[in-house]
Parts: structure tokens; sequence; C-alpha cells
């Protein structure tokens, strides 16, 4: 009995001290072989957040009916324009007031809050409903940087996440998205999707993961989108946070969006 | 035999339209695909027996190091860094899908998905 | 065993045949959406799951025939049931399979399906709904299988079996009340958000599921020579009976909660279904219809006298399981999606290839359950015999 157990720890022990050594010995393994490295030109952040500053946005809007920002993303993502608006796919887009924050929206608001539409994306929340029930993990939260990614790879297409998200910014391609892309227009280094997938908004990943802005951000003429790390006490948005008030969408849910609107 | 009548003529079907791919494919073996590989570069991201049969683990996994870790740069054996992407790296000295990847993929009668969201490059024929 | 399901009267086979033309019909179409996508559906964004999704809520309800039987049988030793056992669970089998199929007719993507098991993701509902729908089939099957075996060699069944129909007890709960949380748990969709929706889901199953069985048992007496038993169907119409008036009375709570709070979030769902919600009233008639049913249901259901004519019994066993397919089936998924997130009305309306798929998963269904139905009966004559 007694060395039964002494048997058995001495197995036990040279096997934990195995699998404590495993990473060790992967880490070796990489040496010598091939091995992979994130873009040392990558933009570092803990949580990306965007401020969205509508008085800047509208006064371009009235002046020239801009839509910089939607144009810019949706032809660098291959985002296509389908015009059935029940099938439609958007990145970013542009609601009015009393959609875009149904439980705050009041009719005595000033005219310009209630009549100019505001632009919306996927909040990047810091606890995201979508990510939550997703069954195969295709949509989840980057740990680094918070962002709320989709795997177009491993997408089944069940939906779930879109009646998870509150803020109704994800899109299915019920058909095939390509005939709605102008060939002229395709951006040849993004993919597009194909039917059956849902998509949204990245805020960029492929563009932060180079070390560049989003690219509704490098859009913007006027410095209306404004992005940066909310973590970081000593970011722009930090700033412009703790300067003035501002409001983000159905924040009683829980979610924790990072989009914030100065108005 | 019992039901012989029946069993005979039943088993005779059964081998004909089994093996009908090989009769069917007698004296026509397709000619051995001819992938064109890119003049400018000599080295790929990994030697060219892996590559042969294990490019589509490599992508496999480049899609995750990518899309799910972050990853970008991929480090060859020889040192050199490749940007790990389907289009904007492999497709870049492989320039050509037609005379390139469709050559074996046809061959081996195998259909990959990735085109279905990937843009190949622009043929210029 | 399933050698019974090859010997039939022509009535068998041309029903056999009809169904397996409805599911032809369903396949083809479903073919047609792999080629062209979900597009085909009357699906869209604001209403991303629709007729499909809402099949499945209201057959996982059908699936609990079996534990209403097994439950009453096994744990309270009620007799009558023992000769019945073997319809609920093969109606379960059959019920759990429709309700796997809807999933997959609704994936945009079915061939990667697979996925769920590759990447099993806990914290999703519906990765824990695969779980249970497919452990609830697994069990269904093999008990009804192999005590029917026993029964046929006029044996008691194995004793590895009892255990399985003690597990397959708690696992009837199981997926009704994880179907639930897939909808309970969503924030910013009001009409699901409420904590009772599993309770809604168990009771209304109790009375869905039961009511069919009724419907067959009466079907099974008068087509074959086995007889189910007037003891059992009076058991059964009683389970009916409560689980329908506390599937009313739990629906109530709702409206009553919705109303008084008068928070317009939980209202509006309710006033789309019956009044209509800004010009749009795609619902109304179907919702009026359920209440109507359902009310008709509980006056046949609740005097006894009613319920036990055997006429009255089967109008009631009607109204109850189509007041609640109006209910579960066309009423509670799409409201949930109306009002959209913005406060704004898409409507939605099924399409007619889809239609056809959900029709031709319905005749799959059916098609399993007469199969496996004909190998019951078939036993049970053989052993009267």
């Amino acid at each position: 009995m007694e060395k039964d157990r002494r048997e058995f720890l001495k197995i036990g022990g040279i096997s934990v001290l195995g699998l404590s050594a495993l990473p060790v010995f992967e880490v070796l393994a990489q040496e010598k072989g091939p091995r992979y490295k994130p873009d040392p030109k990558a933009l570092k952040g803990t949580q990306w957040a965007m401020i969205v500053d509508m008085k800047k946005c509208w006064e371009q809007q009235d002046k020239r009916q801009c839509k910089d920002c939607i144009l810019a993303c949706h032809k660098i993502h291959n985002v296509p324009d389908i015009p059935d608006v029940k099938r439609e796919i958007k990145w970013i887009w542009m609601e009015e007031y009393k959609h875009a924050f149904p439980d705050q929206a009041h009719e005595y608001a000033p005219e310009k809050v209630k009549e100019n539409p505001f632009m919306l994306l996927c909040n990047h929340c810091t606890n995201p409903p979508c990510v939550r029930v997703c069954p195969t993990k295709a949509t989840f939260k980057r740990t680094q940087d918070g962002i709320v990614m989709m795997d177009f790879h491993r997408c089944i297409g069940c939906r779930y996440c879109m009646a998870g998200c509150p803020y109704g910014a994800r899109s299915f391609n019920w058909g095939d998205p390509r005939p709605y892309l102008k060939p002229e227009d395709i951006n040849m280094t993004y993919p597009t999707r194909r039917k059956g997938v849902v998509e949204k908004c990245t805020f960029c990943y492929e563009r932060i993961d180079e070390g560049l802005q989003p690219a509704c951000v490098e859009a913007c003429k006027v410095k209306a989108l404004i992005f940066g790390d909310v973590t970081d006490p000593k970011s722009e948005v930090r700033r412009i946070l703790s300067g003035q008030y501002s409001l983000r969408r159905k924040i009683e849910l829980g979610t924790g969006p990072n989009v914030y609107y100065l108005i | 035999m019992y039901d012989a009548k029946k069993i005979v003529p039943g088993i005779i079907i059964f081998v004909v339209l089994f093996t009908f791919p090989l009769w069917s494919n007698m004296g026509k073996a397709a000619p051995a695909p001819k992938p064109e590989l890119p003049k400018t570069e000599k080295v790929c991201v990994m030697d060219t027996a892996y590559m042969k049969t294990e490019h589509m683990v490599l992508l496999n996994q480049w899609r995750d190091l990518v899309v799910r870790d972050a990853n970008r740069l991929w480090v060859g054996p020889d040192g050199k860094e490749h940007l790990m992407s389907l289009q904007n790296s492999c497709m870049k000295c492989h320039s050509s899908k037609v005379k390139f990847c469709d050559q074996c993929h046809n061959y081996a009668g195998v259909k990959p998905y990735c085109w279905q969201c990937h843009l190949e490059p622009k043929e210029n024929m | 065993m399933l050698e019974k399901a090859f010997k039939g009267g022509q009535k068998y086979w041309s029903l056999l045949l009809g169904l397996l033309v409805l599911s032809g019909i369903g396949f083809a179409c479903f073919m047609l959406q792999l080629n062209q996508g979900l597009k085909i559906t009357g699906m869209s964004r604001d209403v991303s799951w629709g007729f499909y999704i809402a099949q499945f809520t209201f057959l996982v309800g059908v699936a609990a025939s079996a534990v209403m039987v097994v439950l009453p049988y096994y744990l309270h030793h009620v007799k009558e049931f023992g000769r019945i056992t073997i319809l609920g669970e093969f109606l379960a089998v059959s019920a759990v399979t429709m309700c796997l199929l809807f999933i997959v007719v609704d994936l945009g993507q079915p061939m990667r399906l697979l996925n769920v098991l590759l990447h099993p993701t806990p914290n999703s509902i519906l990765f824990w709904d695969m779980v249970v729908l497919n452990g609830y089939l697994f069990l269904n099957a093999v008990i009804g299988w192999t005590v029917l075996s026993a029964e046929r060699k006029e044996m008691p069944p194995p004793k590895w079996v009892k255990p399985l129909i003690y597990v397959s007890i708690p696992w009837a709960v199981s997926i009704h009340t994880v179907t639930a949380f897939l909808y309970a748990g969503l924030p910013g969709r009001h009409f699901w958000l409420t904590a009772i929706m599993a309770a809604r889901f168990l009771a209304s199953a109790f009375a869905s599921g039961p009511s069919l069985l009724i419907l067959l048992c009466f079907l099974i007496r008068k087509r074959t020579h086995f007889d189910p038993g007037q003891s059992a169907i009076d058991k059964l119409s009683k389970i009916v009976t409560y689980a329908m008036i506390t599937s009313v009375f739990f629906l109530l709570l709702e409206v009553f909660t919705a109303f008084y709070s008068k928070i317009p979030g939980h209202m509006h769902g309710f006033i789309y279904q019956f009044a209509g919600y800004e010009g749009h009233a795609e619902l109304v008639p179907f919702m009026w219809l359920s209440v109507i049913l359902s009310v008709t249901a509980l006056i046949l259901l609740i005097p006894p006298q009613f319920r036990s004519n055997e006429k009255l019994l089967k109008i009631a066993c009607i109204t109850v399981f189509f007041g609640l397919y109006l209910e579960k089936g066309v009423g509670l998924v799409v409201t949930g999606f109306i009002p959209n997130v913005f406060d704004k009305v898409t409507p939605y309306v099924p399409t007619v290839p889809e239609l056809a798929i959900t029709l031709g998963v319905w005749a799959t269904g059916f098609l399993i359950m007469a199969v496996l139905y004909k190998v019951a009966i078939g036993v049970k004559e053989e052993i009267r015999a």
C-alpha cells in the first residue's frame, strides 16, 4: 500500500514537471522553426473607444451632405450597397435621434438634435451580449484592446448575435454580396464576405494592427471622429470626455458601449 | 443457389456501378498539373515540399493567427519576414490563381472556398 | 423490430408517400435556399429570426409529451400510462428531430454546423440547447426502442435503462428551460426579457405535447387493434387541463406587468400582437384567434363532464394545440423583433419557399413518427394476439 502511494506520487510529480515544462519546449521549438509576431507598428491600447462630435458632423452634413466616413469605411471593407433596406449591410450609418436614442429622446429637444441624424456604428461594448451568445466564438472580444471582432471564417450564420445586439449594429448576408459591389470600387486588399455570415464594424482591426487609425477617423476632414484608448488617462478621448458631457446609447442595459456622442 | 436469378444480376449491377469512375476514365489520364512558379521570388514562407502538401494547414493556421490573435508577420525558416495574408502576400508572388492555384486544385478535383470571400488577382489575359 | 414498418396496408403506404412527397418538395426548396441564401425567406436585418426558429420553439414544447407520461408512470406508478409511454417517447423523438432540422435550415452556413462542437462555447445558450436537444433525442430513442424490444419478448426491460429513464425526466425540463433562456437572456429585447419565460415554456409544453398525444391515441384506437386505454386518456386530459390553465395564467401575468408598469418596451410587443403598432398589424388576426382558441379550450377542459366527453375532448385538444401553436409558433419569436432596437417596425411575412421548407420539415417529422408508431403498434398488437 505504502509502496503504491509512493509510486503514484512519483509518477504524478514527474507528469506535473513534464506538463510545466511544456510551454518551455514550445518556445524552444519556436526559436528554431518559423515564428510569427504582431506588426511592431501596431497601435496599442487596452480598450479602444470613439467619440463622435455631432456638432462638427452636423456642420458638414449641412454644408455638403457629408458622408465621408461612411463612404471610406464601406469602400475599404467592400461593404455592398444593397438597395433593399430589409437586406442592407451597414458598418457605419446615419440614424435619427429618436431611433438612435429611443430610451432618452424627447419631443422638446433642440430642433437641431431632433432633425439631424447621428452616426451609428458598433459600440465595441465592454460587456458585449453578441459575444456572450455566439455558439462558436466567431464573434469575440480581443483581450488586448477590447475590439469586438468578427471571424468570418467561423460564423455559422445562426444570427443569435443579431438578436443579442441591442444596437442593431449587425448585418447578415442574406445572399451573395458580390453582385452589389461595383467592380471598379472593389478594394483588392480586403476580402468580401460570402452569403450566410454576419458582419459589422471591427474598428478597423486590420489597420490598427498595422499602426493606422480607423478608416472613418482618417476620412473625417473636421476631426468629428476621435479614436483612442479610453483606459489611458492621458489619451485625447479621455481629455475630451472629462471636458464636456457626452451621451452613450442604451447604457441602462449594462453593455458598456464605447462610442460616445457629443452634442 | 437460393434466389440466384435475383442475386447474380444484382451483384453485377453493383460491381458495374461501383467501378464506374475507374472504367469511365480508362485511358484518359489527366495531364499532370504544372503550376507556374513566380519568376521574381525564389523562397516561399516555408520550403517547397512543406508548401506542396501542407499549404492549407498553414493558411488555416494563419487565419487564426491574424484574425484571432492579432499577429501580422510570419518569420520563415530562413529568418525572412512575410505578411500573413492570402490576398496581400501569397497572391503578390503567385499572381495568377488560374496558373497556380487552379492547376493542382482542378487536377485533384477540390474547390477551396477561400475565393468566395478573398479576392483573386485580376488576370491579365 | 423495424420490419414491422415495412408491412402495412394501402392507407399506411399512401400516408408515407404523401409525407415523402411533402418533405421532397421541402428539400428541393432547401436546395434553392442553400444556393441562393436565406434571401428566399421573408426574414430581414430587423426580423432576423422568423418562421423556422418559431417552429423550433413550439416543437420543443411538443417534445414534452414523453415526460408527461413517463414521470407519472415511473415516479408515481400510474399504471394506465404503461401502455402509452412508448407513444410519448416516439412523439418526442420526432418532435426533437424536427427541432434540430429547423435549426439547421435556419443557419446561413449549415456546412459549418460542426463548428459548434469544434469550438464549444459554454457561455452560449445555443451551445447548451444543442447539448440538451441531442441528449433528449438520444435518451428517448434509446429508452423507447429498448423498452419496446423487451416488451416484445415479454421480458422486463434491461436494468441499465432505468437510470436513463430517471435522467430523461429532468432532462425534459432542461430542453424547455434552455430554449426559453435563448430568449430570456437578451438585453434590449423587452418582449422576451422576462424571468417567467422558462415557466411559460414548461406550462405550454405540458399542454401542447399531451394534447397531441391524446389526439394520436384516439386515432390509434380507431385505426388499429391497439387500445391506449380510456383511463390513460382521462389522466392525460387532466394534465392538459391544469397545464393549459397555468399557461394562460402565466401569459396574463406578463400582460399585467407590461400594462400596469406602463414601461413602453414591455407594452409594445403586446400592442403589436393584439392591436397593431405604428400601422402594422400583421399578427393581429392570428393572435386573437389564439385567444379564442385558448378560451374555448379552457371552457371545454375545466368542467369534468365536458372533458370526459370524447367529442368535446377532441375539440379541446385541437384548440389547445393550435392556440398554443399560434402563441409560440407564430407570435412569440417575431414579436421579439417588433418594434426593433431602433423603435421601428419592419413587418415579417414568410415567403412561399420558406413555408414549403417548413412544411417539409413537419412532413419529415411526421414520417419518422408514422414509422415509429407503426413499429410500436405492431408490437403491441403482436403481444395481444
